[in-house]
Formats: C-alpha cells, sequence, structure tokens
C-alpha cells in the first residue's frame, strides 16, 4: 500500500499540559478514518497538526503530493501549505461561518477556490458553481444568494460544495454534522457518503458522535488524555471495544 | 526665498523637518523599489484633517525642491477648495512657483484624477489616497491581507469582481479600479476613476500614492507595466461617453454633471480644467461653448 498521509509519532504540549502525545498512524487514499474522543481528549489539536496548522513539538506529517513525491508538511513553505490546502485539502469546519464568507455569494464562495488557482473566466466558473450546488443539492437558482439567507444545513452543503470544487484528494472534517437537527444530519450524512464514494476522498473526520463515525468511517481512532487508546476498523472497535474507556463510551450512546 | 516664505520663517522648508522628510524619502525609494507594494511610514500631523490629503502633502513636502514647479487638483480641477488650500499651504511654506498648466508643472498632486495631457519623464504624480489596501474590503484583518499580498493569493479579488458580474451583469466598480502591477502586486490606484486606469500603464512619469491615515506609500515607476483586473469573458473597459464636453467638444477626455438649474438641465463638461481651458484657448468649441475672447469681455 501506498498511503497518503502518515503520522509519525506527533507530539504537541501546550507549556505541561498535553495537547496529543505519539500519535502513530498511515491513512490510505480513499479512506475514511473518524477520530473519536470527548471534549478535550486533543481531537482538535490532532486535526490541527495534521493539516499543517500546527506546528508539532516533535514528530512528522508526511503526504504524497499530487506528483507522487512525499513530503513532510514542516519542510513546506507556507506558500507552498496554503496552495496545497486550497487545491488537494479541503477544510470543513463545524460552524459554517468559519468556512465560507458569509458577505459573498454562494456561487462566489464556490469559485473562489477556482479563481484562487488562476481561473479567469467568469462563464466558465459559474457553470462549475451550477453544478456543484446541484450536486450538493441546492437549488440552482440560489446561487446568487448569500449564506447568511440559508438554513444550517444547506451552509453545510455550500461548505462542501467549496471544498470539493478543486477535486481534493484528502478533506479535513471537524465536527461537521454538528449543531444540526437529525433528519438534516441524516441527509447531510447520505450526502457526504455519496460524494466521498464517488469521488474517492481521503477524509480524517472528528467528532464526538459515534453514530456519525459508525456511518461514515472506515477506521476508527479513540482518543484520551492526548492518546490514542485504541485503533482499528470501526466495526471491530464499536462492536467489540477493548479498552475500558471506549467501553464507557460506546455504552454511553442513547438508544433511541 | 519669495516674501510669502519669509513670513513663514518659524517652518523648515516645505513645512516638515528634514529627519522627517528623510524617513519619508526612505520609504519612497523602497516604494519605488517593489513597483506596488505598500510600505508603512510615520505619517505626521499635519494642518489639516485625515481624508484633506495628508499622505499626498506629505509625500509632496519630501520630494518638493525650491526650484519645482507645483500643480495640485481635485477632481481634475484646480480651483477647488482642496486643491487651492493645498497649493496655498506650499507657497507659503516652501514659496516655491505653482502653476494651473499641466506642461510646465514638475509636481503634481492629485485627489482622484490623473491629467488628461500625457505626463513626461520629468514629471512626478502624487495621489492622495484614503485606503491603500485593495483587499481591505473583502479581508479586514491586516495580518491576513499582508501575508495575502506576500504570497500573490489574489483569488480574493476575483471574488469581488465576479460578485459584481453576478449581480449587475457587468464589472460596476466604476472608481478605484484594482490593477495588478508589474506582475507582482495588486495596487489599488486611489479613486481615480477607471477611465484614467489604461494612463497608469507604462506612464513615463513617476507616480506616488500617499495614505495618510492609514500610513502607507506606494508607488509605480516609470515604465512600468499596470493592467486592470478582468476576466477574460468579461474584459476591463474604461468609460466612455456619449457626448463630447459641453464647453470644448473634446470626445476623449473625463466629463463631469454639472447642474445648470432645477429644472432637470444638465450638462457634461471636462473634469480637467486646465485640460478643457487649452482647448477652448486654442478654438475649440462645444454645444455650449463660447469663444474665449468673447467669455473674456
Amino acid at each position: 500500500m501506498n498511503p497518503l498521509l502518515v503520522a509519525e509519532g506527533l507530539s504537541k504540549f501546550y507549556g505541561a499540559r498535553i495537547g496529543c502525545r505519539d500519535v502513530r498512524f498511515a491513512l490510505e487514499p480513499g479512506e475514511v478514518l473518524a477520530i473519536v474522543g470527548e471534549s478535550g481528549s486533543g481531537k482538535t489539536t490532532l486535526l490541527n497538526l495534521l493539516s499543517g496548522q500546527l506546528a508539532p513539538d516533535s514528530g512528522a506529517v508526511r503526504y504524497r503530493l499530487r506528483d507522487g513525491r512525499t513530503k513532510n508538511l514542516l519542510d513546506l513553505s507556507e506558500a507552498e501549505r496554503r496552495l496545497l490546502a486550497r487545491t488537494d485539502w479541503g477544510f470543513v469546519h463545524q460552524d459554517a461561518r468559519n468556512g465560507l464568507r458569509m458577505g459573498v455569494s454562494a456561487g462566489g464562495n464556490i469559485g473562489e477556490r477556482l479563481m484562487g488557482v488562476g481561473d479567469r473566466h467568469y462563464g466558465r466558473i459559474r457553470e462549475n458553481a451550477m453544478a456543484w450546488l446541484g450536486r450538493v443539492e441546492i437549488d440552482t437558482g440560489r446561487i446568487d444568494d448569500k449564506p447568511t439567507q440559508f438554513s444550517g444545513g444547506m451552509r453545510q452543503r455550500l461548505q462542501i460544495a467549496r471544498n470539493l470544487v478543486t477535486h481534493p484528494r484528502l478533506v479535513f472534517m471537524d465536527e461537521p454534522t454538528g449543531g444540526l437537527d437529525v433528519s438534516v444530519q441524516a441527509r447531510l450524512l447520505d450526502l457526504i457518503r455519496g460524494l466521498v464514494a464517488d469521488l474517492g476522498l481521503a477524509v480524517v473526520l472528528v467528532t464526538h458522535d459515534l453514530a456519525v463515525a459508525r456511518l461514515l468511517s472506515h477506521r476508527i481512532l479513540v482518543m484520551k488524555d492526548g492518546h490514542v487508546i485504541e485503533a482499528g476498523l470501526t466495526d471491530r472497535v464499536l462492536d467489540d471495544p477493548q479498552e475500558a474507556y471506549t467501553q464507557l463510551l460506546v455504552s454511553s450512546v442513547l438508544a433511541a | 526665498m519669495s516674501r510669502t516664505a519669509e513670513n513663514y520663517r518659524g517652518y523648515n522648508f516645505a513645512y516638515l523637518d528634514e529627519q522627517t522628510k528623510r524617513m519619508i524619502r526612505r520609504a519612497i525609494l523602497k516604494a519605488i523599489a517593489i513597483p506596488g507594494y505598500q510600505v508603512p511610514f510615520a505619517s505626521r500631523e499635519m494642518p489639516m484633517p485625515y481624508g484633506w490629503g495628508t499622505g499626498g502633502v506629505q509625500v509632496t513636502a519630501a520630494i518638493l525642491g525650491p526650484s519645482d514647479v507645483l500643480k495640485v487638483i481635485d477632481q481634475g480641477a484646480d480651483d477647488t477648495t482642496n486643491a487651492v488650500s493645498i497649493r496655498q499651504f506650499f507657497e507659503k511654506t516652501a514659496g516655491v512657483e505653482t502653476t494651473t498648466e499641466t506642461g510646465k508643472a514638475s509636481v503634481i498632486q492629485t485627489r482622484h484624477r490623473i491629467p488628461e495631457a500625457k505626463l513626461q519623464a520629468n514629471q512626478v504624480l502624487v495621489y492622495q489616497v484614503p485606503i491603500p489596501e485593495p483587499l481591505r474590503f473583502l479581508e479586514p484583518r491586516e495580518t491576513e491581507t499582508r501575508t495575502l499580498h506576500a504570497l500573490a493569493e489574489y483569488g480574493l479579488m476575483h471574488v469581488r469582481l465576479y460578485e459584481d458580474i453576478a449581480q449587475h451583469g457587468h464589472i460596476a466598480k466604476t472608481y478605484a479600479y484594482p490593477v495588478l502591477v508589474a506582475d507582482r502586486y495588486v495596487m489599488d490606484p486611489s479613486p481615480i476613476p477607471k477611465f484614467d486606469n489604461p494612463k497608469m500603464h507604462e506612464s513615463a512619469a513617476l507616480q506616488l500614492f500617499g495614505a495618510g491615515r492609514e500610513k502607507r506609500i506606494y508607488a509605480v515607476p516609470p515604465h512600468t507595466k499596470v493592467v486592470s483586473l478582468d476576466f477574460e469573458d468579461h474584459p476591463f473597459e474604461a468609460t466612455k461617453f456619449e457626448q463630447p464636453c459641453a464647453l470644448c467638444g473634446a470626445k476623449d477626455s473625463y466629463l463631469d454633471e454639472v447642474i445648470t438649474d432645477d429644472r432637470g438641465g444638465r450638462m457634461f463638461v471636462c473634469s480637467d480644467t486646465h485640460h478643457c481651458e487649452t482647448r477652448r484657448c486654442e478654438g475649440h468649441l462645444g454645444p455650449l461653448g463660447m469663444p474665449v475672447t468673447e467669455a473674456a469681455e
């Protein structure tokens, strides 16, 4: 196998406090990895380390670029890292307001990445935006509306379209369904699952919702106090948890 | 030194002290070396409010010499309050010769216009700039806009143009139209009409921009490529006028609309007053113009 992203002994400390410690795993192309754990367990720190937004105190993140070379993210210049982040990666935030330009129309939001990589043809950009609105099930008639006029679920879908327009290979998702009501959540999960399968996306998904992890992910990392305490195939971990904490986590899920 | 300047003996030549001028000149040199890049400088309090051209005045004060001839225009006109005040300011504090003739001036300070007459190699055009950052209304954080400039990430600028087309069917921005300087920095040309944008390209004159409140100086050196941003299928177009100037009949100058009565009467006249006068003296006449000799009587 030829992994897309490899975390090698990632550690990050906030003073004496542990952000995360000695995390290692490999992510294959097209694989969905869920990172679960309670608040403060280091999920977001790990996500920021993986996406190059934080520098680790020790360890490395190796990423295989489109040209086949594998590089340590820390060795990339800021310009290269930012280019990577807006072409080959996507970042779906829990709060769509952090991931969207609220003052810019839906079409402009989707087109931004295209213009960012040098597309200077209005008609083509608009066509592309239309197509993506359709794909994420937003009425194309709303292309010139601003995200402020959209519902929470629509904003989240718009955020996904905005990220996928440059055909990234890796998408980071931070609680993509957080704060949505269950029926909207279900549709969004369905959409994400479809897109991930169609486009062969690799995803690093941070969630505290085990149902979301079960539905979307192939593999799972369970974190506690900055450590990965259990890792494995999603079904195995959720059906047969080995660690006491994982057992607690799984048994804490409310049955409907 | 002229007699009026002697009356202001308490002041240094051209108001600013020499240390301040040195500081501003260093900023100007850096700005010229990096075309379109905004150089921070320690803007001083000037005896006029922010927004009245404090940036331009400081740049002018720093480059002015006793043998310079100064012209000051405001929206193209030599006789509006702002232009008259700044001209008098330098008459008093520097005692330099002033003029309204574009061709005679060695330094031209301008607010919101570029003169119609083609500028020459021995001339310097000083712009007054209210907001130097072209990305400001898209990205409020200064740290972030500086990073975007440093990495030449200008996709955002096109998002703004995209929004215009989506909303209005064409790029609706008619002034302060963003330009790319020397294939590197995106620059706000100050609120000149986009009609003037092509004049910046490969201009023989040095163009300096001063923003007093925002404390930035930037420059376009002579013979530098200046391109207005656009889309392939919505190319940049300078404003065109349907009628000629009512006074001098010019078909290729930027026109101001002037209301002539309270019954809807209006006429369109050159915004560059010196250009209009010159043409009338040469005998050009618009539909509402009078020959110069008659008008004088």
